[in-house]
């Protein structure tokens, strides 16, 4: 007698629970704390934060950890965790002029009032295996100068000031918050720039290397990168002003493009944004050179048909949770469509069968 | 559906009215009005950039003038098409308008069969019978001499001439009371315009079509317009009945355009 | 859990998924926005249905989930087992007995009565989706009544196979009006939307919501000469013997010897326990 499968919780507790092991690993090594992967992966770290969407150093390590090093899994933890916080109120913008930097270059100037600060990059490391990192760990030590007095201006303002650069109108609007409403078309640019902030890494980087490569090309120079801490300040409606609660580490981006103007309007430079949690370089940049190609419309350019110049297709695409679930859907069960599918394929093949037969 | 209703005659179906539309300071096209009479073929004639195409563009509502009124009879009143909500300006461009364009891949969806295309007008104007709209594509395939076995094969697989065929069959399936052309025989070698002209005159007779035909070709509007417009850097220079703008020009440029000193 | 809410989700959460219902509802096969959220399960797993799930559940229900019209599969076993833990709600796996009924891919044989609800799980919630990539063109074509397209393909498939080529997510035409996806049901189930219960869909990815109030019009599109057929494999079930249900066909041994069984278990197990045979089950006896 023929018995249906059955047996799928049993299945499932099986699974996880050899899932648990496997993440464990040898259990004769030591196991990984919360804390060796705040501070030792935290670049892992940052980026998890910056896609997850939640600035918290501790629980996007606990999520590394617990994803066993698969970050779009870890940043699907951590945003699984986000959308059930309570909302308090809004932080004020954070000035990003008021940056404590660790790093800040412009690749426009040469010198500009601040300095150019390398900070801890890969840049110019040559790119060789250490092995001595496989050996016994090391305790490095770096020299140390004074840190710069007073707020770092940006770069762009220097432009600004001389009217060469497009100028971003100030707003006290609150921005739309695509986590709490539905994503309508044609999104404005706060939209826009929020679901950037929030989007994969890996898809932005090839959008803006599209752009580079004449997919919408808007020739881009980093105006001014910059990494660093900055206050997060709230208004408390009892006090009446706004208090600092804390201290965040971002990454912004401000390229400087290519120019609008006719022969009514002097040319201008024009500009892109990125501003990511935590050191995220990388992702702030390619940020930049979408934002930037995303505003055709606004700095009257035509549509070239890139793939970086769509908002829809950018916006509806750019998510890693939206991407990864729907992609590996397609490995749940669709026995009842494929089944819909194979009588269907019969019956068309019974149809030219027999109109093959009737012709001979 | 009221796709056949004849206009009362002392109302012209379609009155342009002051359409301008500038680039910037560069004009495309200035002040322009005409009236189009039911059954009458309009040929608009000029170098490229002499601001046809944009007054075509406007006219059809695929681009916003700056100002002016294009005027259609609708139940036997002008309304000003520019100022139509857009259900209705699309239910306008299915039923009563039609648009050929220069480029038969802009005008058809590729991936369809001709059948399809021709079919989809039908459709979408509510014709649920297979078999009845097979018939009717089946019918205008062979109006446009298109074999019936090509029926089922997508337009990707036809020639450039056979590929424009297709998409005038597709455009005036349904019968429109007015046809909107863009150098319909452009690009297309000299005998295949010929076949294409043939074939257009023929269909023009036939259906009594009212049309606005943009072209640089000025043997197209011999042969298909009963009126021309000429036009040069946005503005019309001189426009009267066919026969007697190319025979008897009195504009220095129609005269320049006629003897063929032009390079157009 | 008491970390969470009642059902998972917060109720100012709740609240905006209960007003994109009743919308939705009130416009039926209109597809409402609405601002899904993060869920603790992948986008395309369900979490549509879960959402519009949490919002509609109340401490007195009984719930059933079923995928590919099963209790078992891993997936409604999983989804069953988040609103036990949430909701701490009843669950059975008769269909008569739940008051709601969570379904990916089917629905159940049962007919379903006045006072039950079934929720959709909708991966794509746009039927115009495949011909027109462009969701700001597709709400358009929607808002214009523009189907047409719909029909071109529908004609296509005439023209080149003989038949309307699908076979599941058959489109169907709402009160005359919108064209709806009925989500990836097999196309023999579309005649049960016309149905005595309140059906939601939910889409979380695609973030839409949309709604069948009980005894809504539902016409499945096809033309007059070639009228829809809601056919299916014609065998009876090896188990029950049944021949009015959905069949999975499954292959028994190396040979490829196949087996047909209703894809429905609660109906199959239903019909066994009421002393009807299929094949198998006559062999074995």
């Amino acid at each position: 007698m023929y018995v249906a499968v059955k047996g799928g919780a049993r299945a499932i507790a099986n699974a996880h629970a050899w899932l648990a092991e496997e993440r464990r690993g040898d259990p004769t090594l030591p196991d990984l704390t919360v804390a060796q992967v705040r501070e030792q992966m935290a670049l892992a770290v940052n980026r998890v934060m910056a896609e997850g969407s939640l600035y918290d150093p501790d629980l996007a390590a606990l999520a590394i950890k617990q994803a066993r090093g698969d970050l779009i899994e870890a940043i699907f933890l951590i945003r699984a965790y986000r959308t059930t916080l309570p909302r308090f109120g809004a932080s004020r913008p954070i000035d990003t002029a008021a940056m404590a930097c660790d790093r800040r270059i412009s690749a426009t100037f040469k010198d500009v009032p601040g300095g150019q600060v390398l900070g801890p990059t890969f840049d110019y490391t040559h790119r060789l295996l250490d092995f001595a990192l496989a050996a016994e760990g090391i305790t490095p030590d770096a020299p140390r100068a004074p840190a710069p007095a007073g707020p770092v201006p940006h770069v762009t303002g220097f432009l600004n000031r001389e009217g060469l650069i497009q100028p971003e109108p100030e707003t006290d609007a609150t921005p739309p918050d695509l986590t709490r409403e539905p994503l309508e078309l044609p999104a404005d640019r706060a939209l826009r720039l929020q679901a950037l902030a929030r989007a994969d890494e890996g898809f932005l980087l090839g959008l803006a290397y599209s752009t580079q490569r004449g997919y919408a090309r808007n020739h881009a120079f980093v105006g001014e990168l910059r990494i660093g801490a900055v206050a997060v300040e709230m208004d408390i409606p009892e006090l009446g002003f706004a208090i600092e609660i804390g201290e965040i580490t971002v990454t912004e981006c401000e390229t400087v493009n290519q120019f609008t103007g006719s022969k009514t309007e002097p040319a201008q430079f024009t500009r892109g944004y990125g501003l990511v949690f935590g050191q995220t370089e990388r992702k702030s940049i390619a940020m930049a050179l979408v934002d930037r190609a995303l505003r055709w419309q606004e700095l009257g350019e035509d549509f070239v048909g890139a793939p970086a110049q769509d908002a829809e297709f950018v916006l509806y695409h750019a998510d890693n949770i939206q991407a990864t679930g729907f992609l590996e859907h397609i490995k749940l069960p669709h026995y009842v469509d494929f089944q819909s599918e194979l009588e269907l394929i019969r019956k068309l093949r019974r149809g030219v069968e027999a109109g093959a037969e009737g012709t001979e | 559906m009221n796709m056949h209703a004849t206009p009362t005659p002392d109302t012209p179906l379609l009155s342009v009215r002051g359409l301008t539309r500038t680039y910037g300071a560069r004009i495309g096209c200035a002040d322009v009005s005409f009236d189009l009479w039911p059954g009458e073929v309009m040929g608009i004639v000029g170098e490229s950039g002499s601001g046809k195409s944009t007054l075509l563009s406007c006219m059809a509502g695929h681009l916003v003038p700056d100002t002016g009124e294009v005027l259609f009879d609708m139940g036997g009143t002008l309304r000003d098409t520019l100022t139509l909500s857009e259900p209705d300006r699309r239910r306008l461009g299915r039923t009563d308008w039609a648009f050929v364009h220069q480029h038969a891949r802009d005008g058809l969806r590729m991936g369809v069969s001709a059948g399809g295309n021709v079919g989809e007008r039908l459709m979408a104007v509510g014709a649920r019978h297979y078999g009845d709209i097979r018939a009717r594509a089946a019918d205008w395939l062979d109006r446009v001499e298109i074999a019936a076995d090509r029926m089922d094969d997508r337009p990707t697989a036809f020639s450039g001439g056979m590929q424009q065929r297709l998409q005038i069959a597709r455009n005036l399936v349904t019968g429109p009371r007015l046809v909107f052309m863009d150098e319909p025989t452009g690009g297309l070698d000299v005998s295949v315009q010929a076949r294409l002209l043939d074939l257009l005159r023929g269909l023009v007779r036939e259906m009594g079509l009212s049309a606005i035909i943009v072209t640089h070709d000025l043997a197209v509007v011999r042969l298909l317009a009963d009126r021309l417009m000429v036009m040069k850097d946005g503005r019309v220079v001189e426009q009267g009945l066919t026969d007697q703008v190319l025979d008897d020009p009195q504009h220095g440029y129609t005269q320049l355009l006629v003897s063929s000193v032009l390079q157009v | 859990m008491t970390d969470y809410n009642f059902a998972y989700l917060d109720e100012q959460t709740k609240r905006m998924i209960r007003r994109a219902i009743l919308k939705a509802l009130a416009i039926p096969g209109y597809q409402v926005p609405f601002a899904s959220r993060e869920m603790p399960m992948p986008y395309g797993w369900g979490t549509g249905g879960v959402q519009v799930m949490a919002a509609t559940l109340v401490p007195e229900d009984t719930l059933k989930v079923i995928d590919q019209g099963a209790d078992d599969t891993t997936n409604a076993v999983s989804i069953r087992s988040f609103f036990e833990r949430t909701a701490g709600v009843a669950v059975t796996e008769a269909t008569a007995e739940a008051t709601v009924i969570q379904t990916r891919h089917r629905i159940p044989e049962t007919p379903l009565t006045e006072g039950q609800i079934l929720v959709y799980q909708v991966p794509i919630p746009e039927p115009l989706r495949f011909l027109e990539p462009r969701e700001t063109e597709t709400r358009k074509m929607h808002a214009l009544e523009e189907y047409g397209l719909m029909h071109v393909k529908l004609y296509e498939d005439i023209a080149r196979h003989g038949t309307i080529a699908t076979a599941y997510a058959y489109p169907v035409k709402v009160e005359g009006r919108y064209v709806m996806d009925p989500s990836p049901i097999p196309k023999f189930d579309n005649p049960k939307l016309d149905s005595a219960a309140i059906q939601l869909f939910g889409a979380g990815r695609e973030q839409r919501i949309y709604a069948l109030p009980p005894h809504t019009r539902v016409v499945s599109l096809d033309f007059e000469d070639h009228p829809f057929d809601p056919s299916r494999a014609d065998h009876p079930c090896a188990l029950c013997g049944a021949t009015d249900s959905y069949l999975d066909e499954v292959i028994t041994d190396d040979a490829g010897t196949r087996m047909f069984l209703c894809s429905d278990t609660d109906y199959c197990a239903g019909r066994q326990a009421a002393g009807h045979m299929g094949a198998a089950q006559a062999g074995a006896a």
